[in-house]
Formats: structure tokens, C-alpha cells, sequence
């Protein structure tokens, strides 16, 4: 029994290992912000956030399969809310049932019993949420998951649970089949289904009838009853093993819905958090993988606009069938922010939410990898370029074509010749392989032999600044320009006097 | 080890051919197949009388200074409980009874030999344990069923050899005759009537399938009535949950052989509610007291000695290192050897992965005596215990370490090795020395070995010079096959018996060992105008410093 409301067709991988690169994407793209509002201050949401954003989905169609569910999240957000509690008391109360003698089978049984009555109750609730509300649900998901609560927890189903919870209880002994094993000691031990109770008149008569195939322990007899209870034991061991595991098995799927739901709560928190502040969403439109791909109206940075007051800025960029944007302008030019926002909309979408934008459309990508430079050298025992190009190996030890490489300010721990020699070769060498790269830099040596070299497959961008030197955080298309801006951070900082101090004539 | 049949065939022949000469006694003399028909005696042993006396043999004198302890613990340490050691310490000095070992060792190196007889002997061990504790057992239906089981092993170890022989070509005379023992055995009516009877209860026991109540204090005892198995109806109703592993909750019970007394009254409950076959189980073991032949009791661990030993070899094969059946003759001292190596040393060195050096010795016309000089921790006294333990060995009728050799069947192996524990008193220590040489000399006969170890170290290097000299002449007269560690040069130049081995140091680095120990004029400058250019302390180069 599945939710499946991530997957049209399993479960949702919770136990995977996570990307090598999840801290770099953690880092680079400050995810911590994102999946803090998703959570709600809820440490369990917030893990199920992130392992949902960083293990995307490639296929559109199961991008397009969550998004559905998701837009009934939205619609009916009680009655989620009512199913992810449901499956929270089973989880919640399980872990209340005692664990005592759980070395001994008798003690397993008897939990097993306890949890499994717990479990039942839940069990019902949900199919009566599923009785009352399955009409309303739009999205094959919830259909779905409404349609097997309805067909797997039928009555008659509930009804057999319930027989077991009885039998299980041996109020007439239990029946053990056994054979001769080695030295002639029992082996095979099996439970057998309880034969018919005899009639009451013959149970008196065979208490009277010391049968020389009864044993009976001697009250006197200390170890006996000991022994006699292993024997006991033995023969439960595998029923008992049997409902552990089933009682497991149902703990699990309660887990699953929980953390399956949970993703969707994640995403109704930040829903709310946005539409708060006045912010546009949209469902993005993923594209078929085999074009690079992506299109904007109105891409902001999500993070930032969760933590800073007022609008932020959004950027409308065509780089449709482009596997390569170069970026290229003035420092705290909005160049990092707008590769942030691209790779988050790029992983928000990916696992079918919606993203902070007016409209995008995008190709998904194999995987994403971020290369930012990096201001703290962490290590100390290498130089910054050292660093860079071991991260650099690293990447490139784990990408494939159709990959996504977000690069900020790379390389350019060295002088800028060098690390445009470096950058251009790996760059190329990306390209080549049918890897989408984004690459944010200030080095004109580097955008320039772009430029000069491949107008077709590159998208060149520029952060705009206007004729009075003020920057509007936007980015706009152009060729990249051989001063970069830093006489404007001056003048900014310093006022008009640098003027004076003969800044030269602009392009 | 060449395990090839084509090749063993011509060596052998080879041997024989040689053998035709008048007076040479060299193995492969010995009997041709087709022969009267001889029945099989013991696999390690051509007679009785030969036999006698082996028990409780302990070791020789030389065991310790040669480390051939070492050796034989080591092999026989995972064969403790048939006390090995003393067929190790057993040396008959019979050529024909070196050819009759070789010639089993030859036919266990062939994989399905090799894997029957492991087979019968894991059996018998199998079945010594099963009486063992039938002895410590309580109960006496189940002290019954565990006679039962090892009356079953044992039978099956017999009929698997008979078998297993059947179909491999052995062609040594040992396992030949064993064969046929074992056919004659297996097909006796007492054998297999006892075969057919341990089947039919087996089978009987087997097939019981009994119920247990459990219900309050007490348990009842019944017949099975294909009652369903209530744990999988369990599992069947939540099959639908199912996902993934989940952890197991079988509880491990501890299992002690013996039975408490609840498990002892079911089984007698079980015993009345089948009385026939229990019936049947007293009267066998009644009736089968004595089932086990002397003659497998005998050869189960005789054989022992063949496994144990190619089974130390098969742990050196696999590190690269070779073994081969030496050529022995008690006539010619034309001894030879290579790709030698000392099996106590190796058998440190391979275990923690180290390489183990080989050398070649060869003396061949007049030459008798090895002069070994060289640095120290050279390999010089490896050598020397390699000389000796591959010519014991050989003479108990083992392969040897190399990859080929001709060795000598000896009468004694004398040894004298430096004695570490007496350096206080020096005086008494020379006095010691040349007493112990003196006695040593007394004992031996031209057919001896004499190994002798950094002797006279404690004098001057006049005494020792002088010394060593007389007791070689000495040797020289005997016409001793003889092995001297010495640091003293001068011996290794005494004539034509004497051939000079060296340890050797690596050219690049002197500080290196090679443990090469090589055949070539004692010299020992070289390493010392070795060491000192590493260190610029050459004549030439300490003037140009001072000239500078």
C-alpha cells in the first residue's frame, strides 16, 4: 500500500544518500532560508523539504503529476492537514507502546498485539476521511491514494484485522508443530492455526485424564516452567516475528504518507509566506530536457525576498535553446542574486513546486552543480586556486550531459588572463559535452572570447546600469563591456568628488 | 610443485633407468606395480616392525638449532588431535619407504585425491565428535540418536573414499592397496547390512512430525493434522504494508546440545506416541557397539601426516614459492638445490606478505664442504638450517622447498650451533665448543651431515683460524657432507672440497641484504669498501676532503 503522491508509480526515496554537492547547493544557494520557511519551525518538515529540493525529478510529466497534487494542497488545505495529523498520532502513539521483554517472543506478540489495536483505529480514520472527501480531489494523485485507502481498507478487511487481534490473544494454548532435529532435540517449531476448541465437558474430562502424553510441570518444580515457556516461546517466535514486522511494515507506510504530505504542508507554508509579502508565484513550465532551455518573466531571488523588506527585483531573460549565459557587469550589479534565483527556480521546479517568478519555463537538468567562489578558504593547506580546481574536479567527476553548472565568479583566484585560460577550457569543454553552464563573471578577457567566438549558443548578459550610474539590478541582454564598474561603487561610496579624480570616458 | 602425470612418469622411469647400474640403491629401484598382491599395512609404513617403537618418539637433538621444531609445529598444529609429531621425528633411512611417501604425496597433489581424502578425514573427525558426546550426554534416547548419527558419518566417510578412489588414477602403491582394502570392506555384508539399517532409521526419525499444546502447566504431546501455519496467515493479511527490509524479531535461542528435562519428556512423549522406531534405535545401538575397523581408525590418522604437510605447502605455493621431490640416494654427495628456502623463516615471512629470498647450492665431484662467509644478518645461517631441514625432510620421505633437488639419504644429521647462554665464562665456553665438537666428530660415519654455526667466535681470530682449520681436516677425512658458518676467510680456500658461499649486500645501497647467499670467493673487503663510499669515507674521497 503506497500514497504515492510524489510518484505516480513508488514511493519517494527518503532513505536515499543525498548528492555529494547538497552543501554546495545548501551554501551557494542558501537553501537554509528557503526550507526554514517551508518548515515552519517544524525540524521534520524542514528535512523532508530538503531531501524533496535535492533529489529533483528530470521527467516533466512527473514534475507536472506533483504539481497537481499540490494545487489540491492548496485547494483543500484542512483536509491535508487532517490526514497528515492522522498519520502523525499513529506514528506518535507507536513509539508510546511500551518496549518491555521485547527479547522474549511472548513480550514482541504482546506489543505487537497493542500496537497493531492502535494502529487499526488510525487505520479507520483514514478511510472515513476518504469516504467523505474523494469527490473533491482533481489531481491522480489523491485520486489514487482515496482510491486505495477505499479498496485496500475495506470492511471486510478491517473485519479480518480484527479476527487476528482476537486470535492472537491464545486464550486456549497455542498449537506448535515440531520434527526430530539433531540428538533428537525439536526443530522447526511452527505456530499452528488453534484447532477447534474442544467442547467444555471434554476440556473438564482431559484436566481429569493425566495422559501419558501430557507433561505436566511439578508445582515444585523450579526450571520447569522456565523451560516450558521457552518451548512456548519457540513456537511464537516466527508469529511473532510475523506481526512485529507487519506492524512495521504498517508504522511505515504511516511514515511515508506523513513525510509525503509533509512535503506538500512545506510548500502551503511557503506559499503563504510569499503571497504575504505580495510576492508572485507560478507553476513553471518544465520542457522537454533534450533543448537547453529557460525563459522568464519576473525571476526573483525566493531567499531574498524572504529575508529583505519590500519588493525584490525580477528579471525577464530568454535563453531559449542557449546552453550557455554568460553574465557579465558592474559588481553588486544584482549578477549573484540572478544566478541564485536561477538556480532556485531551477530546483524548486524540479520538484514540482511552484517558483518566485511571473512565468518560467525551463529545461530540467540531469544534475545541478554550483561553483562560487569562495571568500573564507576553509582549508588553509591550499591556495584559493588550488581549492577551486579540486572543487572543479570533483564536479566534473560526477557530471553528465544535460547537467547544470552555475558558476560565480570562478577562477579568478589567479591574474585574469590565467584564469580566463582556465575558465575558457573548462567552459568549452562543458559545452561540448552537452552541459548547460551559467557563468557570472566580471572578467572581460574571459566573456569576450566568448563573444568573439560563439554568438549562436550563448546568451550574453549584462547587469544594467543606467547613464547615471545607477543600478537597476537588472539584467539586460548585451555584449559584455570592457570596464567593469567598480568607479561606480567609488562614486557611490565616495560621492561626486571622485568625478574630479578622472575617471575615464565611458563605452 | 610439477604435478604433471606425463612428467611424473619419466621422472620416475628416469630414476629407475638409472637404477638398473649394479649396487645403486637410489629410489626408484624399488618394487614395479603388478606384483603379488600385498595387503595394505598402513599408508605411512612398509612393515609392521617398522611401525614399532614410532610412538612417543620425541624430537632430535638438531630440531631446535635447525628450527625443524618450528617446522613441525607449525604443520601439525591444526592436526593436534592425532598426534602427528612423533612420525616427524621418526627417520628410518630406508630409501624404499622415501619412495613409497613420495609416491602418495605425488597422488594427493591431484585435486580430487586431495578433495577425497580431505573429505574422509573431516568425516572422521566429524564422527569422533559425535561420540564424544554421546559420552557427555544425560538422556539415553539422546545419547541413542547421536550413536546413530555417527555410525551414519562414518559410513558415509568409508563409502565416499571406496568412491571417490574409484574414480581417480592413484598410482602410489599406498593408496593402491588401500583401495582395495576398502572395496573388500564396503562390500562385506556386515558393512552393508549396518548401512542399510542406520538408512532405514534415519529415514524413520526423519519423517516424524509431532504437535505440542502449550497451555498453562503443561504441554501435550500429539500427531500433526496438517493444521495451517498461523504466522504466514498473519503475514498474508498485511502483506499490503509491506515495503522494504524490516528489522528481524526472531528471537535467537541459545542452543545447548544437551536437552532440559521438558525437552527430554516431550521426546519421550514423542518416543510412546511412535514406539516402533524408537524401538528399533535401542536395538541398533545394542547391537552396534563395534562398528569402527582398526584399519580406517589407523589409516584416518596416519594420512593425516600427508595432509598436514601439503596442506603447509599449499599455503607456500600460493605465495610463489616452489616445492619439488627431491632425487635422493644414499651413495652419491653430489647434492644440489634450487630455489631453496628455509620453510621455518618463510613460514613468518609470508604470512605478514614479505618477500622470501631463494637460493641455489650445488657440490658436485670432490666437493663436500661449504664455507659460508659474508656480512651478518646476511642469510649465512638460513642458509645453514636450509641445508639441514631440507635433507631431514627429504629422508622422511617429503617434498622440500625448491624447484628441484638431489639430496643426500644421510645416517645422522649433526649439529653444532653456537650456545648464546654461556658468555660469561669465555674459557669455559671455547672448552665447551671443542668439547661438544669432539663428541659430535666421535659419532659421525661417512654417511653424516655436520652443520656447524658460528663456531669459535668466542676466541682470537689466530685461535679460531687454527681451530677451524683442524676440525675441517677432520671433516675432509670423514668425507662429511658439512656446512660451516664462519666469519673466518681463510677456510673457504682449503682445496678442492671446499666451495665459498657469500652473503650479499645490495649493489646500490650496502646497508641493504639481499639474503642472497651466492657461490663466490669469500671476500670480506667488499662490504666494507661498500659501506664506506656510501658514507664518502673511501680512501679517495676522504683526501680529497682534507686536501680541500
Amino acid at each position: 500500500m503506497k500514497a504515492f503522491l510524489m510518484h505516480r508509480d513508488r514511493d519517494f526515496d527518503w532513505d536515499r544518500e543525498l548528492p555529494p554537492n547538497a552543501g554546495d547547493l545548501d551554501q551557494d544557494l542558501g537553501l537554509a532560508t528557503l526550507l526554514s520557511a517551508m518548515a515552519g519551525g517544524d525540524a521534520f518538515l524542514f528535512d523532508v523539504a530538503r531531501r524533496a529540493l535535492l533529489s529533483g525529478l528530470r521527467d516533466p510529466q512527473e514534475i507536472v503529476y506533483r504539481q497537481q497534487v499540490l494545487r489540491d494542497c492548496i485547494g483543500h488545505a484542512p483536509v491535508v492537514a487532517e490526514m497528515y495529523a492522522t498519520a502523525v498520532e499513529a506514528i506518535e502513539g507507536e513509539r508510546q507502546v511500551y518496549r518491555a521483554w521485547m527479547d522474549y517472543p511472548a513480550g514482541i506478540l504482546r506489543r505487537g498485539v497493542e500496537v497493531l489495536q492502535l494502529f487499526l483505529g488510525q487505520l479507520r480514520k483514514l478511510r472515513r476521511i476518504a469516504d467523505a472527501h474523494a469527490g473533491e480531489f482533481r489531481s491522480p494523485g489523491f485520486a489514487a491514494l482515496f482510491d486505495t485507502l477505499r479498496t485496500e481498507l475495506s470492511d471486510d478487511y478491517l473485519a479480518s484485522v480484527e479476527e487476528h487481534l482476537r486470535k492472537l490473544k491464545f486464550q486456549h494454548g497455542v498449537l506448535i508443530s515440531a520434527r526430530l532435529g539433531k540428538g533428537g532435540k525439536g526443530v522447526d517449531y511452527v505456530l499452528r492455526e488453534p484447532r477447534q476448541p474442544r467442547p467444555v465437558w471434554r476440556e473438564w474430562l482431559s484436566f481429569l485424564d493425566r495422559s501419558d502424553l501430557t507433561l505436566w510441570i511439578h508445582p515444585r518444580d523450579e526450571q520447569g516452567p522456565k523451560y516450558l515457556s521457552e518451548l512456548r516461546d519457540r513456537g511464537l517466535n516466527l508469529a511473532a516475528n510475523a506481526l512485529a514486522q507487519s506492524t512495521d511494515h504498517i508504522l511505515s507506510f504511516f511514515r511515508m504518507l506523513r513525510a509525503e504530505l509533509g512535503f506538500y504542508l512545506g510548500c502551503l507554508n511557503l506559499r503563504q509566506r510569499l503571497v504575504e509579502r505580495g510576492e508572485p508565484i507560478c507553476f513553471p513550465t518544465p520542457l522537454a530536457p533534450d533543448r537547453p532551455s529557460l525563459s522568464c518573466r519576473g525571476l526573483y531571488d525566493v531567499c531574498l525576498a524572504l529575508r529583505r523588506e519590500g519588493k525584490v527585483v525580477g528579471n525577464d531573460v530568454d535563453a531559449t535553446g542557449r546552453s550557455l549565459v554568460m553574465i557579465t557587469g558592474p559588481n553588486q550589479g544584482g549578477k549573484s542574486t540572478f544566478l541564485r534565483s536561477v538556480g532556485l527556480a531551477q530546483l524548486m521546479m524540479q520538484c514540482g513546486m511552484f517558483v518566485g517568478a511571473e512565468d518560467f519555463r525551463a529545461s530540467p537538468a540531469e544534475v545541478l552543480f554550483t561553483h562560487f567562489r569562495r571568500e573564507e578558504d576553509v582549508t588553509m593547506v591550499s591556495g584559493k586556486l588550488d581549492e577551486e580546481l579540486r572543487r572543479m574536479r570533483e564536479i566534473a567527476d560526477r557530471l553528465v550531459p544535460g547537467g547544470l553548472v552555475l558558476f560565480n565568479e570562478s577562477f579568478a583566484a589567479t591574474n585574469e588572463r590565467e584564469g580566463a585560460e582556465i575558465a575558457s577550457a573548462v567552459v568549452e569543454a562543458l559545452v561540448e559535452a552537452g552541459v548547460r553552464v551559467f557563468f557570472v563573471t566580471h572578467s572581460y578577457e574571459l566573456a569576450h572570447r566568448f563573444h568573439a567566438r560563439c554568438r549562436e549558443e550563448a546568451l550574453f548578459l549584462r547587469a544594467e546600469r543606467r547613464a547615471d550610474g545607477e543600478r537597476t539590478f537588472r539584467m539586460i541582454e548585451g555584449e559584455p563591456l570592457p570596464t567593469s564598474y567598480g568607479e561606480d561603487l567609488y562614486r557611490a561610496i565616495f560621492g561626486e568628488d571622485a568625478e574630479a579624480a578622472g575617471a575615464g570616458p565611458e563605452v | 610443485m610439477d604435478t604433471g602425470r606425463d612428467e611424473r612418469a619419466e621422472r620416475d622411469a628416469g630414476v629407475a633407468g638409472r637404477a638398473a647400474g649394479p649396487g645403486d640403491t637410489d629410489v626408484g629401484e624399488g618394487g614395479a606395480p603388478g606384483g603379488p598382491v600385498v595387503p595394505f599395512v598402513s599408508i605411512l609404513f612398509l612393515s609392521p616392525e617398522q611401525r614399532a617403537g614410532v610412538e612417543g618418539l620425541e624430537e632430535p637433538p638438531f630440531f631446535r638449532d635447525l628450527n625443524l621444531d618450528q617446522v613441525v609445529e607449525s604443520i601439525t598444529a591444526s592436526h593436534r588431535d592425532h598426534d602427528l609429531k612423533p612420525f616427524f621425528h621418526a627417520l628410518p633411512r630406508d630409501l624404499a619407504l622415501v619412495r613409497y611417501r613420495q609416491q602418495v604425496f605425488r597422488d594427493l597433489e591431484h585435486e580430487d585425491v586431495w578433495s577425497c581424502l580431505q573429505s574422509f578425514v573431516e568425516g572422521m573427525r566429524s564422527m569422533r565428535r559425535h561420540l564424544a558426546q554421546v559420552e557427555k550426554l544425560y538422556y539415553r534416547t539422546q545419547k541413542q540418536l547421536w550413536f546413530l548419527d555417527a555410525v551414519e558419518i562414518y559410513l558415509e566417510a568409508v563409502r565416499d573414499l571406496c568412491r571417490g578412489l574409484e574414480g581417480t588414477a592413484c598410482e602410489s602403491e599406498g593408496l593402491r592397496r588401500l583401495h582395495d582394502f576398502l572395496k573388500d570392506y564396503t562390500g562385506s555384508a556386515e558393512f552393508t547390512a549396518l548401512a542399510d539399517e542406520t538408512a532405514r532409521l534415519k529415514g524413520d526419525l526423519a519423517s516424524l512430525t509431532y504437535c505440542l499444546t502449550v497451555f498453562d502447566n503443561h504441554v501435550t504431546v500429539s500427531r500433526y493434522e496438517s493444521e495451517a501455519d498461523y504466522a504466514a496467515r498473519v503475514l498474508d493479511t498485511f502483506e499490503k504494508f509491506r515495503r522494504g527490509a524490516v528489522k528481524d524479531y526472531r528471537v535467537k535461542f541459545r542452543e545447548p546440545i544437551e536437552m532440559n528435562h521438558v525437552e527430554a519428556g516431550v521426546l519421550d512423549r514423542v518416543a510412546l506416541l511412535y514406539p516402533e522406531v524408537f524401538r528399533a534405535l535401542a536395538d541398533y545401538v545394542e547391537r552396534h557397539r563395534d562398528y569402527l575397523h582398526d584399519t580406517i581408525a589407523e589409516f584416518d590418522r596416519e594420512i593425516q601426516f600427508y595432509l598436514a604437510y601439503l596442506e603447509q605447502v599449499r599455503r607456500f605455493q600460493e605465495a610463489g614459492l616452489a616445492f619439488c621431490y627431491p632425487e635422493v640416494s644414499e651413495r652419491s654427495k653430489a647434492v644440489r638445490a634450487t630455489r631453496t628456502f628455509d620453510l621455518a623463516l618463510a613460514g613468518r615471512l609470508v604470512p605478514e606478505g614479505s618477500t622470501v629470498v631463494c637460493n641455489d647450492f650445488h657440490l658436485e665431484g670432490p666437493e663436500r664442504i661449504f664455507v659460508v662467509t659474508g656480512p651478518n644478518q646476511g642469510g649465512k645461517t638460513t642458509f645453514a638450517r636450509t641445508f639441514g631441514q631440507l635433507h631431514y625432510l627429504a629422508g622422511i620421505g617429503c617434498p622440500v622447498p625448491g624447484s628441484e633437488a638431489k639430496l643426500f639419504l644421510f645416517d645422522q644429521l649433526l649439529v653444532h650451533f653456537e650456545r648464546r647462554e654461556s658468555l660469561t665464562d669465555l674459557r669455559g665456553k671455547l672448552q665447551d665448543d671443542l668439547l661438544r665438537i669432539h663428541e659430535i666428530l666421535g659419532q659421525a660415519t661417512p654417511n653424516s651431515i655436520l652443520i656447524m654455526n658460528e663456531v669459535f667466535t668466542s676466541t682470537t681470530f689466530r685461535d679460531a683460524l687454527y681451530l677451524s682449520k683442524r676440525v675441517l681436516e677432520r671433516v675432509m677425512q670423514l668425507d662429511l657432507l658439512c656446512v660451516c658458518v664462519t666469519f673466518v676467510d681463510e677456510l673457504a680456500f682449503l682445496g678442492e672440497r671446499v666451495v665459498s658461499m657469500m652473503s650479499t649486500v645490495s649493489p646500490d645501497d650496502p646497508a641493504v641484504r639481499t639474503f642472497e647467499v651466492v657461490r663466490k670467493p669469500a671476500d670480506g673487503r667488499a662490504y666494507a669498501v661498500a659501506i664506506a663510499e656510501k658514507y664518502g669515507l673511501t680512501r679517495e674521497r676522504l683526501r680529497e676532503r682534507i686536501a680541500r
